[in-house]
């Protein structure tokens, strides 16, 4: 499952990125493989999405999120 | 001694810089990149002075963008007159993990490093201890626990700086990668590099380091790919290790931080704020209330500038000897003064807007509800503030594109900016407005003249958005393009930080900008004011002659003589000399005149045709001028000048053109160079020209 097809309030757990050129950007943010990310809010046209991740909230495009593989 | 702030953004990095130094700083730029240069100095508790220097917060060293290598570039060049002696690293103590890996990589670089755990009394509120003592056992250097925004701890901080060692006495974080070994040695050996790490990280972005020679990147980029360098793959792992070493020492040194119950006070504000339907209406008062302060409050302390220049003239013409040098410095100089200071207003009420927008972490929730909008058509969320601003002046609004971080958005920002309807135009629109649209209602309510108006500011903005998304087609960036952003917790603004941004703002402007409108408007008022000494000897004898004295009031002479000598000065020759160019617009050389004259300020267009038609410019009534305008005839054909037709075509040259040399001077400034404004300037005369040409031949 990618983090963009999280629902509001959903949370997972970062496995993997699909892109490494902004893996190492989502990295350098705190999104660590194993660290839980929740869904905490959808801007008002769907995109970006804004996530708590590493104790913060990060806001990131639909198209950036769904790099983000999460464990199912 | 020299000591940098490094750390990442939305730390307190730059409350620190102003506890440190105070009004003691000074503003500059880094070469090449527009990211203010603050450097500052501060005593030390030992007498010793400190140069304090505030480098770009930062998420890594690795680059991914010209501004975020800046930080890299200046610890890293041995020959950097900026390189520091000391790094005060600053942290954000409840978010210890993410900023210890920036702390990590600048540690590796081998420069002396004071640890200072900013916001200490926060993280004591929500119960997160850290043992101090144990974690600068284990990094090898002094942490410091502070809170910059209460002045908590300052002075140890100091203490810190004035006791830290003079070589770096930290270990180091992760070993190179495995097969990395040689040729890091090599890079080392050869580009004298003080660190292996810092030979590393040459491997992996020379392209972006500054003080490289191209032959020294060339010679990079062939070692790198002699040794098969998989700068991306490595960036991964590097990160990696090191959040786990990182993970180590947190897990010894931090307690595990509390989990918090219920939602906090920046949850329940977002709720309100980045809400589908209230964050919109909530962010449209905002903007209302910026649009407001700068378009009417800034209104009285301009006209007490303006009056105040106009006292000085007129004192000086009365005191100083008539001439030429007296001339030049009260209608030249002083006139170019005024025209600077009187942007101050709008310049100080703007920043101070923005500095609480950014203070409090309002801004980044502007880019989180505006950026899929704005994305469309290549602008960036931030955008939003710089354009609604240009409703009022475009000159302040350019220097706030700064806040946005992405190159490409930042520049397509500046580019359009101008192109909205600012309030210099509104007197150009509103006299030709009364002249050729009648006072009429549609449909019984509907103003013709205020829709004719609203259509001339919808023209501006559609413009701005169209030209953005052409211009998102074909500028190349090489930085990609992604939108990660934090979104930092709220806070209240710190009062003497937003006062600190207006007095650099407006100091930046009046130093750095305000040279090159005062050299422009003293070139227009010299091409304004003289001619060749001929033709300006015969109109002085003409008015000389008592047949012209005693059948004319004073007054009349005076309006006569100025009217044309402004047509046989070098601009009305210029005028003349371009009619051909702009009759397809409808536009006569009287036009012309007013034309360049108002490349000055676009305001200036009235006062000049008032000169032109011989009439007083009473300010606030022109009566006096629509009815000379309106009577006005082209000598050859009889026909009246402003026609529907010329009147509509010069409204679209307005507000289409550039026609003004305070935004030409600002985006030099901003962009570091000519290009961009140059660029502008022909873009949007080009549009104008067009523009106008279609409405006037279509019209006609």
């Amino acid at each position: 499952m990618k983090l963009s097809e999280l629902k509001l309030g959903e949370s997972g757990v970062i496995k993997e990125f699909s892109d490494l050129e902004l893996s190492i950007k989502l990295l350098e943010m705190g999104c660590i493989p194993g660290e839980t990310v929740i869904l905490e809010r959808i801007a008002p046209f769907g995109d970006p999405i804004a996530i708590k991740v590493s104790g913060y909230q990060l806001s990131l495009r639909k198209e950036d999120a769904s790099t983000v593989i999460l464990s199912s | 001694m020299k000591v940098a702030l490094v750390g990442n953004p939305n730390t307190g990095k730059s409350t620190l810089f102003n506890a440190f130094t105070g009004l003691n700083q000074k503003i500059g730029n880094f070469p090449g990149v527009t990211v203010d240069k603050k450097t500052g100095f501060c005593k030390l508790p030992d007498g010793r002075g400190a140069e304090i220097i505030d480098l770009p917060g930062c998420y890594s060293l690795y680059p991914k963008s010209k501004d975020e290598a800046i930080v890299f570039n200046i610890l890293s060049d041995k020959n950097n007159p900026s390189r520091p002696d000391i790094i005060v690293f600053i942290a954000d103590s409840s978010n210890l993990k993410r900023n210890l890996l920036l702390f990590s990589q600048v540690a590796d670089l081998g420069i002396p490093i004071v640890l200072a755990l900013n916001m200490i009394d926060l993280a004591r509120k929500n119960k997160l201890y850290i043992d101090v003592d144990k974690l600068s056992d284990k990094l090898g250097v002094q942490v410091i626990p502070i809170s910059a925004r209460e002045n908590e701890n300052i002075e140890a901080l100091k203490n810190a700086i004035a006791n830290a060692p003079a070589v770096a006495l930290q270990n180091a974080w992760v070993d190179l990668p495995a097969n990395s070994h040689t040729l890091v040695d090599k890079i080392v050996d050869e580009f004298q590099v003080e660190s292996k790490y810092a030979g590393l990280q040459l491997a992996h972005h020379y392209e972006t380091v500054s003080y490289l020679s191209p032959n020294e990147i060339g010679r990079l980029k062939s070692l790198t790919e002699e040794y098969d360098f998989q700068s991306q793959l490595l960036q991964t792992e590097e990160t990696l290790a090191r959040y786990s070493s990182i993970d180590e020492l947190l897990a010894e040194c931090v307690s595990k931080q509390p989990e918090v119950k219920g939602p906090s006070i920046t949850d329940r504000i977002d709720a309100v704020v980045t809400h589908r339907f209230w964050g919109y209406i909530i962010f449209f008062f905002i903007l209302l209330l910026i649009f407001q302060a700068i378009f009417s409050w800034a209104e009285y302390p301009m006209v007490m500038i303006e009056n105040f220049f106009g006292w000085l003239d007129n004192i000086g013409h009365q005191f100083l000897p008539a001439g030429p040098l007296t001339d030049l410095l009260m209608d030249g100089v002083l006139a170019g003064l005024g025209g600077i200071l009187v942007f101050i207003p709008q310049i100080a009420i703007l920043f101070g807007f923005i500095a609480i927008l950014e203070d409090t972490g309002y801004m980044s929730r502007i880019t989180f509800l505006m950026d899929k909008i704005m994305r469309k058509v290549g602008l960036n969320g931030k955008s939003v503030v710089p354009m609604v601003g240009g409703l009022a002046c475009a000159v302040p609004s350019i220097m706030a594109a700064r806040s946005i971080e992405n190159w490409k958005d930042r520049i397509i920002t500046i580019m359009v900016t101008p192109l909205i309807s600012c309030a210099a135009r509104l007197p150009v629109y509103t006299i030709l407005i009364a002249l050729v649209v009648p006072d009429d209602k549609i449909l019984g309510i509907f103003d013709l003249r205020g829709l004719t108006l609203m259509g001339l500011y919808l023209l501006g903005t559609f413009g701005a958005v169209f030209v953005a998304w052409i211009m998102k087609m074909i500028i190349k960036n090489k930085e990609r393009s992604y939108f990660i952003m934090e979104l930092p917790i709220y806070r209240t603004p710190r009062w003497n930080n937003v006062g600190l941004t207006i007095y650099e703002k407006v100091k930046t402007f009046v130093f750095e900008v305000g040279k090159i409108i005062i050299a422009i408007s003293i070139v227009l008022w010299v091409m304004a004011s003289y001619g060749p000494p001929q033709r300006m000897e015969k109109i002085n004898a003409k008015y000389a002659d008592p047949v012209m004295v005693n059948t004319h009031s004073e007054q009349e002479l005076e309006q006569m003589m100025s009217s044309e000598k402004l047509e046989n000065s070098y601009v009305g020759i210029l005028g003349k000399a371009i009619e051909p160019v702009i009759r397809p617009l409808g536009f006569d050389w009287k036009i012309g005149i007013a034309l360049i004259t108002s490349l000055a300020a676009r305001e200036v267009f009235v006062g000049t045709i008032a000169t032109i038609y011989s009439v007083e410019d009473n300010g606030d009534d022109t009566a006096n001028i629509r009815a000379k305008m309106a009577s006005a005839r082209n000598p050859t054909t009889g026909e009246l000048v402003y026609t529907t037709a010329t009147a509509f075509s010069l409204m679209v040259f307005y507000a289409f053109a550039m026609q003004c040399m305070s935004t030409i001077a600002v985006v030099k400034r901003e962009t570091q160079g000519w290009k961009w404004p140059m660029i502008q300037l022909g873009y949007m005369t080009a549009m104008a020209y067009l523009a106008s040409l279609i409405v006037y031949q279509l019209l006609k």
